[in-house]
C-alpha cells in the first residue's frame, strides 16, 4: 500500500510492521504523532505515560518480558529518560527495544535545540537517522532486529522537518513476532556493581561489532559522481538539501547511522575527493569524529551550529566558497516589512483570567512548559521564568528559600495539569517537606494542550479515549503534605483574586487549582459571542489588557470578532462602563 | 519535469492542513513525486503558519526558500506579504483579502498594513486577490475559506477539475463534502 505519510506516521507504520507489541510515551512536539498513530492499532498496547522516564522504563519492562517495545519523546524528554537509557545500554534487551527521539532545530516548539546524537555516543547505543518518511519507515522497521541482534536499545533520531514532512511510503505487511521466553538472568538484568562491572566490557565489545556493521550496511551509503573536486558527508534532512542543490553531480557519503560511525568508509570517501565538506544540523558530531580520524574537513566553519538548514543556507555557503552553481533562484522582489504574528493563547483560554489576576497584583510568576507559557508574551508579560517540565514548582521553593518573607507573599508557581503529573509532584513534596511558604497554581485545563490534546492521568480517559482512573488533584496535593488546597474557576475574576490574595497571605504552603477545560475540547460548547456597544465604549482599552485575540481596537473603540469569541465573559467583568455583553447584533 | 513549489500560508486555525492534504493527495494520485512539509505544535496557536508542497519527477527538499515558489496561496492578507520573498520571478500569489489582526496590532504596538497588496502589485508582484470569506459563508461555513482558495488555485493549474473533485472526496469527511464541494466550485469560478 503506497501512501503519503508524515515522518512520524511512517515511523509508526515501520514500528508496527516491525512487530511492535507495546508503546509507552509522553507527548512532545515533534514526536507526538508516532504514538498517536500507533494507538490506532488495537492489537498492541499503547499508552500515554506520565513522563518519559516512566515511558522508557515501561518499554524496558516489556522488553524484559520478551516483547518488542518502543517509547517516543522529544529531545528534552530524553533528558528525563536519560537515567534508564544509560543503564539499559548495559542490560541490553530481550524483546527488541527502540527509543524514538525527535530533535527540534530552530526550536519551533521547544525551549532549547540540544542535539540528541550526544546521548547515543554517551550511552554507547546505536542511533539511526532517516532523511525522509520512506527511510523513516524502513529504519524503524529494521530497528527491532538490530536491537535484538546486538542486544541493545536502538535510538531512532527524527527532527521536526522529517517528523512533519510527507512523502510517499510503500507500507508492507506486519511481521508477526511472538513473545520471547522469559527466564531469570540476574547477571544481565540486575545492575549492581558486581554484575554491572561484567556488563561494561560487553558494551565495549558490542560497540566494536556495531562499528564493523556500520562499514557495510544499508544505513550508510556512498553516492559517487564523476566530479571529485569535492565530496560531502551529510545526514538527516541536510542530505535532502544537498541533493536539491547538486542532484547526482557531487559525491556524497550519506550517514544513516550516526553512532557508531564507519571509520574506514569515511577514510575511503575522503581519499576519493580533493576537498571534504561535512554538512549536519546543530552540533559538529560527524565533524569532530572526522577530525579525530586525522582528516581535513570543512564543517561548522561554513555551516552554522544554530537553527535549521535549507537548500538556501547550504547554497549560499557554497557560493561564499566561490563554487559556481546553476539555477540559483531569483525572487520576484523583497517582502514588505509586516508586523509579526506570534502564537498566543486562544480566545476564551481559561489561563487568561488567572494570568490577568496575577499581573494586576504584580505577582512574580515562575512558569512551566505548556500552552500557558504563552502568558509570557505581551500584553500580559505574566511570567518571570520558564526552564523545563516541573521547574516552576521546584524553583519557587528555592526562590522563596533564598529571599524568605520578602517574596513568599508575592510569588507563585504556575503549572499545567499534565506537567504537574509529569514532574510537578516531586517539587510539591519538597515544598511541604522542606517548608517554604510557597503557593503553587495548577492551571488545570483537563488536557495536555500544547501538543494537540492528549489525555493524561487527570483527565479520566486513556489514549484510546476510553474511561480510565482519574487522579484527584485536590486529594493528591493534600496527600503530598499541602493542607491548603482550593479550586477556582478562572473565568471568575473576583474568585481568582480572592484565592490568590488569601493563599499568598497565609503563612503556610498552598495550592490553587485553577480549573476549566480547554475551550478547544470538543465537549466544551462555546457560549454566544459577546458584543461591545460602541456608544457605551469609552475606548479606555482596559479589555485590551487581556490580550484576547477576539478583541481589537478600531476608530477609538474596542470591538469583538464574533467568529473568534466564545463568550467566556472575562472582558465583561473588566469593563467599568458595562459596554460588553449580550449577543452580537 | 522541473519541480513546482507551492506555499499555503495563513493564520493557525484557518485550515491550511486540510488544504495541503488535498493538494498532496491530488498530486500523489497524478503520479508525481511529492513532498509536503508543515509545522505542528506551537504555531497552531494563532501564529503564522506555512505549509510547503513540492512536486515533480524527483523532489528532494521538503521546504521552499527565497525565490523558489511558483504559487503562494495565502489565507490572509498580511501573511501574503510576509512570505512574498519566497516567490520566484514570474510566480503568482493568490490571496484571500480577509484581515486578521496579529497580537502586535491588537495591543497597538504595530499598524496593520492595509494597503500592502496594492504596494506589492505596484512592485511587480502578480497578485490575484479576492474575498474568499463571502463564498465560504455562502457555502455554509467560514471554515470553508481554505477550500474556496483551493478551488480558485485549481483553476490556475493544468490538472482536470474532476481529479481535484475525487481528491476532495478522499480528504473531506462525508458529512462536510457537500459544503466543501460548493466552496470549491465557488472558488473555481472566481
Amino acid at each position: 500500500m503506497k501512501k503519503l505519510l508524515i515522518g512520524n506516521e511512517a515511523v509508526a507504520w515501520g514500528l508496527y510492521n516491525g512487530g511492535l507489541g507495546l508503546v509507552s510515551s509522553y507527548p512532545g512536539t515533534p514526536s507526538t504523532e508516532i504514538t498517536e498513530f500507533l494507538a490506532l492499532h488495537d492489537d498492541i498496547h499503547a499508552e500515554w505515560a506520565p513522563n518519559e522516564k516512566v515511558a522508557m522504563e515501561v518499554a524496558f519492562g516489556a522488553s524484559l518480558a520478551g516483547m518488542r517495545s518502543v517509547c517516543a519523546m522529544k529531545h528534552v524528554g530524553l533528558n528525563v529518560a536519560a537515567d534508564p537509557l544509560f543503564t539499559l545500554s548495559y542490560t541490553g534487551v530481550t524483546g527488541g527495544m527502540v527509543v524514538c527521539v525527535a530533535d527540534d532545530p530552530a526550536m519551533h516548539s521547544s525551549q532549547n535545540e540540544q542535539d540528541s546524537r550526544h546521548y547515543a555516543i554517551a550511552a554507547k547505543v546505536p542511533m539511526l537517522e532517516p532523511s525522509d518518511s520512506a527511510e523513516a519507515y524502513a529504519f524503524a522497521k529494521s530497528a527491532f532486529a538490530l536491537s535484538e541482534q546486538y542486544d541493545t536499545p536502538v535510538l531512532l533520531r527524527m527532527c521536526t522537518r522529517i517528523a512533519h514532512s510527507q512523502c510517499v511510503v510503500d507500507i508492507g505487511e506486519r511481521e508477526k513476532t511472538p513473545l520471547k521466553p522469559y527466564f531469570k538472568q540476574p547477571e544481565k538484568y540486575i545492575m549492581m556493581p558486581g554484575y554491572a562491572k561484567k556488563r561494561h566490557p560487553v558494551v565495549e565489545q558490542r560497540t566494536k561489532a556495531l562499528k564493523a556493521l556500520a562499514e557495510d550496511c544499508d544505513y550508510n551509503r556512498v553516492e559517487w559522481a564523476d566530479n571529485r573536486d569535492f565530496g560531502i558527508i551529510t545526514s538527516g534532512c541536510s542530505y535532502l538539501y544537498v541533493k536539491e542543490i547538486f542532484g547526482d553531480s557531487v559525491p556524497v557519503l550519506k550517514i544513516g547511522m550516526p553512532n557508531p560511525l564507519p571509520d574506514q568508509l569515511i577514510r575511503d570517501f575522503a581519499a576519493g575527493v580533493k576537498k571534504l565538506y561535512v554538512i549536519e544540523e546543530l552540533d559538529p558530531v560527524l565533524e569532530n569524529h572526522i577530525r579525530a580520524l586525522g582528516l581535513e574537513v570543512t564543517g561548522k566553519g561554513l555551516f552554522s551550529a544554530i537553527g535549521e538548514f535549507s537548500q538556501k543556507t547550504i547554497r549560499d555557503a557554497f557560493i561564499s566558497e566561490g563554487i559556481r552553481l546553476d539555477n540559483v533562484p531569483e525572487a520576484q522582489g523583497e517582502a514588505p516589512a509586516v508586523p509579526g504574528r506570534p502564537p498566543m493563547m486562544c480566545a476564551g483560554c481559561p489561563h487568561r483570567g488567572m494570568y490577568y489576576t496575577l499581573v494586576k497584583h504584580h505577582i512574580t510568576v515562575l512558569g512551566d512548559i505548556g500552552c500557558y507559557t504563552l502568558g509570557a508574551v505581551p500584553p500580559l508579560n505574566a511570567l518571570d521564568s520558564t526552564l523545563c517540565m516541573g521547574a516552576s514548582v521546584s524553583g519557587i521553593h528555592g526562590f522563596n528559600a533564598a529571599r524568605g518573607a520578602e517574596t513568599e507573599g508575592k510569588t507563585v508557581a504556575v503549572i499545567g495539569d499534565s506537567t504537574f503529573m509529569h514532574s510537578g509532584m516531586t517539587g510539591l513534596v519538597n515544598i511541604s517537606y522542606n517548608a517554604t511558604n510557597s503557593t503553587v497554581i495548577i492551571l488545570d485545563n483537563s488536557i495536555t494542550g500544547m501538543t494537540g490534546h492528549q489525555q493524561n492521568p487527570t483527565t479520566g480517559y486513556n489514549i484510546k479515549g476510553d474511561p480510565a482512573a482519574k487522579v484527584n488533584l485536590e486529594a493528591l496535593c493534600k496527600a503530598l503534605g499541602i493542607n491548603r488546597v482550593r479550586v477556582v474557576d478562572p473565568y471568575d475574576l473576583k474568585a481568582c483574586e480572592e484565592a490568590v490574595l488569601e493563599e499568598l497571605a497565609v503563612p503556610e504552603p498552598s495550592v490553587i487549582i485553577s480549573r476549566r477545560p480547554c475551550v478547544l475540547l470538543k465537549y466544551v460548547k462555546a457560549k454566544p459571542a459577546l458584543a461591545i456597544v460602541p456608544d457605551i465604549c469609552r475606548g479606555c482599552r482596559k479589555c485590551m489588557k487581556l490580550g484576547c485575540p477576539a478583541i481589537s481596537f478600531r476608530d477609538g473603540k474596542a470591538r469583538i470578532d464574533a467568529t473568534l469569541c466564545v463568550g467566556c465573559g472575562v472582558c465583561g467583568q473588566l469593563c467599568a462602563f458595562g459596554a460588553i455583553g449580550g449577543k452580537q447584533a | 519535469m522541473k519541480t513546482t513549489s507551492v506555499m499555503i500560508v495563513g493564520v493557525g486555525g484557518q485550515g491550511s492542513l486540510l488544504a495541503s492534504r488535498l493538494l498532496g493527495t491530488l498530486l500523489t494520485d497524478e503520479g508525481y513525486d511529492v513532498k509536503v512539509s508543515e509545522v505542528h505544535g506551537m504555531s497552531q496557536r494563532g501564529g503564522s503558519v506555512v505549509t510547503y508542497v513540492r512536486f515533480g519527477d524527483r523532489v528532494y527538499s521538503p521546504i521552499v526558500t527565497e525565490g523558489e515558489c511558483d504559487y503562494i496561496i495565502s489565507f490572509e492578507k498580511l501573511e501574503a506579504a510576509r512570505y512574498a520573498a519566497c516567490l520566484k520571478k514570474g510566480g503568482k500569489i493568490i490571496v484571500n483579502t480577509q484581515e486578521i489582526d496579529p497580537m502586535p496590532v491588537i495591543i497597538g504596538a504595530a499598524e496593520y498594513p492595509r494597503n500592502v497588496l496594492d504596494d506589492m502589485k505596484a512592485a511587480g508582484y502578480d497578485v490575484d486577490d479576492f474575498d474568499a470569506l463571502a463564498p465560504a459563508l455562502e457555502a455554509g461555513s467560514a471554515k470553508a475559506v481554505n477550500i474556496v482558495l483551493m478551488g480558485h488555485f485549481a483553476a490556475c493549474m493544468d490538472i482536470p477539475k474532476e481529479h481535484w473533485v475525487s481528491a476532495l472526496e478522499k480528504v473531506v469527511k462525508p458529512k462536510f463534502l457537500e459544503m466543501n464541494m460548493k466552496a470549491f466550485n465557488l472558488g473555481y469560478g472566481m
